[in-house]
């Protein structure tokens, strides 16, 4: 870099006291040389993540759009196109709107346990001194491990005859239940796995939030008057970890949408349609019934919703808890 | 409306001792400063007034009443912080309010829905809100009522913070260096806000700040602190014309103080950069002082040699009315600074050289100990007392 930048002030220099003109138009090259440098080097810098964007991620999107399009069977020769009818068929089928209704349910109890116990967590590892590291440790971990095996380790404690839940229940003499095989259970035993998941991961959120929350506000409660804990609560920690709050929220919440490891190695979606989800539904249509076509309908369903919960957070929530 | 009493306060921070015995008693209305550079321990001290610290020793009682027990809500004290400390989802009014809500309505009366049903709730909502509007007003911030912090400017919120502290009354206001994240022009107008608000509110201030020049226009009082001790509590003028330590002299003054190494050579006469000056100073001949003079107690002279210093002139600074004269003095490390009134040292140049007489009535003798030897004329006879921590 440093080479043309010393024979563009030799010309500049030249051109001002009026020397021999060496370089073609003095005053206009280099400033042009140098734009034309810098977009090189922006494009050599971008270009490798740019193409791979592309091919990895823009392409295959479109391609999705393209074949929901389509009446295309999972590895036919041949296709035709049907416009929207997969949608109309999406729609119109139970299965999916059950399906649907599932994941919206297990959203529903993911979101509000992650945050409330994951607030609580973090609040009472603050609060204590000793062990911190620990604590933050062993409830960061079931969001670290592989969870496919951590569904077979769950599979297990779960077992109706065998496993360690139903033989704590029989000892201290509760009613037991075949929670993954009851299609009252199966859901919300799920939902429950998800929130153990998820839960390390606000947490950690939630400690970030604490610790950024000036110590400043925290004495002015106090002189005010607001120093009972539920008091200093209101005051001054929720508002101030309304943005933190707010992005635990979506993230748990598109990360809710998109569970389909437990469903699949627990229970297949089943007893019935009792624990379907819509990516395994999705799954199932297009690599099981080889549906393509209908499948990839489902999955542009699929990312209009995790898009609009994402342009929420960007759009809405964002101005509003921001205080600005 | 109340007094002060800090009584031998001592804090360490582990084997750090921030707050080395501090006593102090602070008169009912006083304006009192506490100045010293950072880290000194005043923020410390007034967040132990605040109840916001616990000491590990000595007692505070305010009007009279022991509050090492108290919270700090229970104090009587409001606090303006160096960051304003505004909640940041709450108008200004609501800002304002908390205080007297969390003091008037009960718990269950705070509750979002159901507390407004309850009876009582409704009347002491109202009361609060006049008692808002017309603190507000008084400050001149009732047209700010309905924003939030982030859309007002520093000297705004600043004011808003002054106001939620006033809001209840309090008997002593604290306030931690309130001034300093403000622009240089808004602070000085600010400066002289606080002070008319202490005098039409007659409460009593505490008011911590580095900056002497907050210090010095402000204050009934100021208490110079360092190293977690109080050097000297005086009237400003005190502080700048008699202080008690060669600390003191050093922070107060800008420019800072000449220190000069000297030595008695007999009685009514310091040798001092070459020269001999005839200062009264009752110490056995022989015995190495400190002289401070500060830079326009200095005056040009006619002639060196007796009563006079003589330098070369290094530098000038021209500050408009008056300039400072850097002089290199023989044997003497740090310059020699003179301020003169520009009109009267026009011919001076730099690399001439310049005699400058000392007013004796001016000068400073210090210790090596770093204490002032104060020089008292009694019947014809002087002496030399060095002065002690004064806690008035």
């Amino acid at each position: 870099m440093s080479e043309p930048l010393a024979h563009s002030s030799v010309s500049d220099k030249r051109s001002r006291t009026g020397g021999v003109r060496t370089f073609p138009s003095p005053t206009a090259s280099p400033a042009r040389r140098r734009a034309s440098t810098e977009a090189l080097a922006a494009w050599t810098l971008a270009g490798p993540a740019v193409f791979f964007l592309f091919v990895l991620f823009f392409l295959p999107g479109i391609g999705v759009f393209v074949i929901a399009l389509t009446d295309w069977q999972f590895g036919a020769r041949s296709l035709s196109f049907v416009g929207f009818a997969n949608f109309g068929e999406v729609f119109a089928d139970a299965g999916f709107r059950a399906s649907l209704v599932n994941t919206i349910t297990y959203v529903l109890i993911i979101v509000p346990g992650t945050v409330v116990l994951g607030l609580l967590i973090a609040l009472l590892i603050e609060s204590g001194r000793s062990l911190r590291a620990f604590y933050r440790a062993i409830h960061f971990l079931p969001f670290m491990a592989t969870l496919t095996a951590m569904a077979v380790a769950w599979e297990a404690l779960l077992h109706p005859t065998i496993g360690l839940v139903n033989l704590t229940l029989v000892a201290i003499g509760l009613p037991t239940a075949n929670w993954l095989g009851d299609e009252n259970t199966a859901l919300p035993v799920l939902a429950v796995i998800g929130i153990w998941q998820n839960l390390g991961y606000a947490m950690v959120l939630f400690l970030a939030g604490l610790k950024s929350i000036p110590q400043d506000l925290y004495d002015a409660a106090d002189v005010d008057g607001a120093d009972i804990w539920l008091d200093r609560l209101r005051t001054v920690t929720l508002p101030m970890l309304g943005p933190v709050s707010m992005f635990v929220v979506i993230v748990v919440a598109v990360r809710a949408f998109e569970s389909f490891d437990t469903v699949k190695v627990l229970t297949q979606g089943g007893p019935g349609h009792a624990s379907e989800a819509l990516l395994y539904t999705l799954y199932r249509e297009s690599f099981e019934y080889l549906h393509a076509g209908y499948g990839a309908a489902i999955a542009v369903v699929f990312l209009a919703i995790v898009v609009t919960l994402t342009l929420v957070q960007a759009r809405v929530v964002d101005r509003k808890v921001h205080y600005q | 409306m109340a007094s002060l009493f800090i009584d031998s306060i001592r804090k360490n921070y582990g084997p750090t001792s921030v707050l080395r015995g501090v006593s102090l008693s602070i008169a009912d209305g006083e304006f009192l400063t506490l100045l010293g550079p950072s880290g000194c321990g005043k923020s410390t001290l007034l967040r132990i007034l605040a109840g916001l610290e616990v000491q590990d020793a000595g007692s505070i009682s305010i009007g009279g009443r022991t509050v090492d027990e108290l919270r700090p809500k229970r104090r009587d004290v409001a606090m303006v912080f160096q960051s304003y400390a505004l909640y940041p989802h709450m108008t200004v009014a609501s800002n304002m309010a908390l205080p007297l809500r969390m003091r008037r309505l009960s718990a269950i009366q705070r509750l979002p829905l159901l507390g407004r049903l309850l009876p009582g709730t409704a009347r002491i909502a109202a009361e609060v809100d006049i008692e808002v509007t017309r603190t507000a007003n008084s400050l001149g911030i009732g047209h700010l009522l309905a924003r939030k912090p982030v859309q007002l400017s520093g000297g705004q919120r600043q004011r808003v913070a002054v106001a939620r502290a006033m809001v209840r009354h309090p008997a002593v206001f604290l306030m931690d260096e309130p001034l300093s994240n403000l622009d240089a022009k808004l602070r000085v107008q600010m400066r002289a806000e606080i002070k008319e608000l202490h005098q039409r509110l007659g409460c009593t201030f505490v008011y911590v700040t580095h900056d002497q020049a907050e210090a010095m226009t402000l204050s009934d009082r100021v208490a110079v602190m360092l190293d977690g001790q109080l050097l000297q509590v005086a009237a400003p003028q005190d502080i700048y014309a008699d202080p008690a330590d060669r600390r003191v002299a050093e922070f107060i003054g800008s420019p800072k103080i000449n220190m000069l190494d000297c030595v008695v050579r007999e009685r009514g006469s310091i040798d001092v950069a070459g020269s001999t000056l005839a200062i009264d100073a009752e110490v056995l001949p022989g015995v190495p002082l400190t002289l401070g003079i500060r830079p326009e107690a200095l005056h040009p002279a006619d002639h060196g040699g007796q009563g006079a210093l003589t330098g070369s002139v290094l530098s000038i600074e021209h500050m408009g009315s008056d300039l400072f004269v850097h002089l290199d003095l023989a044997g003497v490390d740090d310059p020699l600074i003179v301020r003169l009134p520009a009109d009267r040292a026009s011919h001076i140049a730099p690399g001439q050289t310049l005699h400058v007489g000392v007013r004796p009535d001016r000068v400073l003798l210090f210790g090596r100990d770093g204490q002032r030897l104060r020089r008292e004329v009694e019947s014809g006879r002087a002496s030399v007392t060095p002065i002690r921590e004064i806690a008035r």
